[in-house]
């Protein structure tokens, strides 16, 4: 490696945005370039990705989940990090994509994703396991709280890695949430399939969210946040949602 | 709930039956105050363990070591009870079962037996047919004795009345023990039952329990409980039959010791519960029943055994923590999932005892938070086989209805970047008109149509932004190439 | 019902199990993949055997029962003294029992066969124990001479059980050890006295089992 960032490695990150954020939060992505590249690292963007999969895969839709497999690997193969700016899309990938492999009966493929796995990291995860930091040099001056989505926190083991980049932010007042590892009511499919439940889960959640008296809620997933949006937003409380990399890529200069 | 019981053959799907329970504001009100505390204390007994994730890890083998050789460890267990006094009788299904314990008890000349709370015979039913046989089942576990009482259904693997509070109970007590004056605090209500129960005890000649564990290596059979009322059914009786899954057998004595640390710090929160019983055929020393019958039943095991992904299901050793931590379940309670095995383990037994000709509503009712495989003992990836179960209901489904058709049009979108930027553009194009635009300029959708009607019936619905990303991203390298000053 | 249909029933399970997980193992493979389990846990002792007796009493303390440490000249004024606390006149005890446990001013009931319904008459029962878990608190009985029959120590509503330190051990493990010889005895584990969290999940002590367990520690 012939650059590097205060004796770091610069790293060229391939990011990869997922469907949903492509379309309904550009902003996140936007913001991850932003942090990343602040950092020293370059970006790119391969132009043929879509989806992980995992709304088909989670939903029993597995013949329309296996060809996502291959179009992911043909998109990354050879990247030096994957970084994904969704808990749950990189659960799939972690939790799937080799049973997937050996399902699609391809060697070459299973040995692909053998050796692309180990570099693809969630956005918080990238910057604290592989980058090794907390404190990105981000402003952010609000009460905030962060929700941490189940993936996040039990696939992926994030522990408390986003908490430590959050609390290292100039300006933030993070307030912790009751109930922290407990369900929103997401969920993907589920939200629509068990709308009734899903709604149930998700009043305990957002009420949660009003004790803390924060002015937003943050996350590594903004699926979750969508459905925690929803209903702030449905109650009229003036509480947002905001990725965690929007409040890492807030700084003195964009302020 | 009425007093007819669960049947996932003629149980209303999830959805519709969470609806029905979630209107219960008591019920609420109970089940998220018991599961808070079985999990508080739960938390507590675990993190004390040092070696609990070895444990864990060590049960999951033992148990996918026993499912490898079952036919080896059923057999010895057969050959070893055997040898010791006891009579092992087999059946292929729930109705063999109930015929062989109802010919058992019509043949000694019973007209009541008294019972341990057992989910197997919840499982086949059999109470309703010892009584259609003339043979009244006294439930002798607490919780079992509300709910026969109060002729309700069981919620909870380990707590089964768990939906009632003291006032209820109180009534159900009042009522069908003629006790108009009982006090409603919970010693006044167990004291209740101890002087109901206790002349059933001395009195009643015959039996019938579940099993916890079938011990191959001795023919011993473990039963682990906390009242007392299981070494009273175990003990005094003169003949005590015995109903298990062929899922509990155990392959050594030894290994309770693993099983034995996992199942009560899981279950009830305690170190140890109260009393285990290990019994090994008939004593000859005249310690407990003269006769003693064990039931190893399929009744549908054998389908989940030959299921490779679902296999794992039969490990489970029966201590509902899935059920305590399970977020769906702290709403809804057990008897919207139509079954005696609710929360996260009943959404996967259940639809495999019914080999899929029932209850496939079951596995979409997870939210797939995986707080259940967190706390399982024996480490059951419960999100796993849920997801394989709902691969084998769409597959039982075809393409034709309106959500596969869906799933299939976005399947073909992801497969080609132009398709999903088109996709995207026309998604922009239909939402336009159900979107309003907020204070600030920001749209949202407050209605949605047909199958994502349930988003909207509590949230908004952001409306997509003008710029995807990738149109962003795109612009911005092409600027860079161009030199102009990004911004 | 007719032998044939169980043999039937039998052959029909068994099959199945072998048509879903492969044809039957020689006891060797099952042996061989037994030994393959892994057994990483806690299986001996972390503490001293004074650490191990005073968590021991700690446990039996959180289940409230009542706890004397005598030396062993000392067991037969203990009793007395836990006896006559309990207020406890006329005890069954099972045949075996250390004759220096059989105290003056107490009328004792050895167990030849006694029916439940005679069970139900006396105060209390006296016992030994094959071993005792300090980490979980429990005692645990075999139908061995000085612990009886099951019922002995269940129907009565009093128990007081002599627990010699040396059969004390600090882990579930150590106690299977120690039990395996005698595994095929009628065993009982006592953890506390008998209780439920049946209602609102509050512990309530004494539902069918005594409500009273007290244990004098001798060594």
């Amino acid at each position: 490696m012939s650059r590097q960032i205060s004796g770091r490695p610069v790293l060229r990150v391939s990011l990869f945005i997922t469907c949903y954020n492509d379309t309904l939060f550009p902003n996140t992505g936007k913001a991850v370039v932003r942090v990343l590249e602040r950092l020293g690292h370059t970006v790119d963007f391969p132009a043929g990705q879509t989806c992980c999969g995992q709304m088909h895969w989670n939903t029993g839709y597995q013949a329309e989940a296996l060809p996502l497999l291959s179009r992911f690997v043909e998109q990354f193969r050879g990247a030096e990090a994957v970084v994904v700016p969704s808990s749950s899309c990189v659960a799939m990938m972690r939790d799937h994509y080799p049973k997937m492999a050996e399902e699609l009966a391809d060697v070459k493929l299973k040995a692909e994703v053998a050796e692309l796995l180990p570099n693809v990291y969630e956005f918080s995860e990238f910057l604290t396991k592989r980058l090794g930091l907390e404190d990105v040099g981000a402003y952010y001056p609000h009460r905030v709280t962060y929700h941490a989505s189940c993936h996040g926190l039990r696939n992926l083991g994030l522990g408390d890695g986003p908490q430590r980049l959050l609390k290292a932010v100039r300006g933030i007042d993070l307030v912790e949430i009751a109930g922290l590892e407990q369900c929103c009511g997401f969920g993907g499919t589920f939200a629509v399939k068990n709308a009734e439940v899903s709604s149930a889960m998700l009043a305990e959640k957002t009420t949660a969210i009003l004790n803390t008296k924060a002015e937003a809620c943050t996350a590594c997933d903004n699926s979750c946040l969508m459905h925690i949006q929803g209903a702030l937003h449905r109650q009229r409380t003036g509480v947002q949602t905001v990725h965690l990399a929007e409040i890492l890529a807030g700084d003195e200069v964009g302020a | 709930m009425s007093g007819t019981a669960l049947d996932p053959r003629t149980a209303p799907t999830f959805p519709m039956a969470a609806l029905t329970a979630m209107g219960d504001t008591q019920l609420r009100k109970n089940v998220r105050h018991a599961t808070d505390v079985i999990q508080a204390k739960r938390a507590r007994v675990v993190n004390e363990m040092p070696d609990w994730q070895a444990l864990r890890e060590s049960g999951k083998q033992i148990r996918q070591h026993t499912m490898e050789h079952l036919d080896y460890y059923l057999e010895e267990f057969e050959k070893n009870c055997t040898a010791a006094g006891g009579v092992v009788h087999w059946a292929r299904d729930a109705a063999e079962a109930r015929q062989i314990i109802v010919t058992l008890v019509k043949g000694l000349g019973a007209t009541e037996v008294i019972k341990i709370k057992s989910m197997t015979t919840e499982e086949i039913q059999l109470n309703t047919a010892l009584e259609a046989a003339g043979v009244h089942a006294y439930e002798t576990d607490l919780a079992e004795l509300i709910i026969q009482l109060g002729h309700d259904q069981p919620s909870h693997i380990v707590v089964p009345a768990l939906h009632k509070n003291r006032q209820q109970i109180r009534e159900i007590f009042k009522r069908e023990m003629n006790l108009p004056e009982l006090g409603e605090s919970p010693q006044d209500l167990a004291d209740a039952a101890r002087t109901f129960l206790r002349e059933k005890f001395l009195r009643v000649k015959t039996g019938v329990s579940g099993a916890n564990f079938l011990i191959a290596e001795t023919g011993g059979v473990c039963v682990v409980e906390s009242e007392g009322n299981g070494r009273m059914c175990l003990t005094l009786p003169e003949t005590l039959i015995t109903v298990a899954g062929i899922d509990k057998v155990v392959p050594r004595f030894a290994d309770l010791e693993v099983l034995l640390q996992l199942l009560p710090r899981s279950a009830t929160g305690e170190r140890m519960n109260p009393y285990n019983s290990v019994w090994t055929g008939v004593d000859v020393n005249g310690d407990g029943p003269k006769a003693f019958h064990v039931i190893l039943m399929d009744n549908a095991r054998t389908e989940i055994l030959g299921d490779l992904e679902g296999r794992q299901t039969l490990n489970c050793i029966r201590c509902g923590a899935c059920q305590n931590a399970c977020p769906v379940y702290r709403q809804t309670g057990g008897h919207a999932y139509g079954s005696v095995y609710a929360g996260p383990i009943g959404a996967i037994l259940t639809p495999q005892l019914q080999q899929m000709h029932h209850s496939q509503s079951l596995p979409y009712a997870s939210s797939l938070c995986g707080a259940c495989y967190e706390v399982c003992p024996v480490k059951i990836n419960i999100p796993e086989v849920l997801i394989h179960l709902r691969n084998k209901v769409v597959k039982q489904n075809g393409m034709l209805n309106p959500e596969a058709l869906a799933m299939r049009m976005m399947g073909i979108i992801f497969k080609s970047e132009g398709k999903f930027r088109a996709a995207q553009r026309l998604g922009r194009m239909a939402e336009a008109p159900l979107v309003r635009k907020d204070g600030r300029g920001q749209g949202w959708i407050g209605w949605l149509p047909g199958l994502l009607g349930g988003w909207t019936q509590v949230r908004d619905l952001q409306s997509m932004p003008e710029e995807t990303f990738r149109d962003w991203w795109e612009k911005r390298e092409s600027s860079k190439k161009q030199g102009v000053p990004r911004g | 019902m007719a032998s044939g249909m169980i043999g039937s029933a039998r052959e029909v399970v068994l099959g199945r199990i072998r048509a879903a997980k492969g044809p039957a193992a020689s006891a060797e493979v099952v042996q061989a993949g037994w030994d393959g389990v892994r057994r990483d846990y806690q299986r001996s002792a972390r503490h001293s055997q004074a650490e191990v007796i005073e968590l021991l009493i700690d446990r039996l303390h959180d289940y409230d029962a009542q706890v004397m440490e005598v030396a062993r000249g000392e067991v037969a004024s203990a009793v007395t003294k836990m006896m006559t606390a309990r207020g406890v006149r006329r005890l069954v005890v099972p045949a075996g029992l250390s004759a220096e446990l059989l105290v003056e001013g107490f009328e004792f009931v050895v167990d030849e066969g006694l029916s439940a319904a005679e069970l139900n008459t006396v105060d209390g029962v006296v016992t030994e124990c094959t071993v005792a878990i300090a980490e979980t608190g429990t005692i645990v009985l075999q139908n061995v001479p000085g612990q009886g029959r099951r019922a002995v120590s269940l129907v009565p509503d009093y128990h007081l059980c002599i627990v010699n330190v040396a059969n004390v051990v600090e882990t579930v493990p150590e106690a299977m050890d120690k039990l395996a010889p005698t595994a095929c005895f009628a065993t009982t584990f006592i953890s506390g006295p008998s209780a439920t969290a049946d209602i609102e999940m509050t512990r309530i002590k004494g539902v069918h089992g005594p409500r009273f367990l007290d244990v004098i520690l001798v060594g």
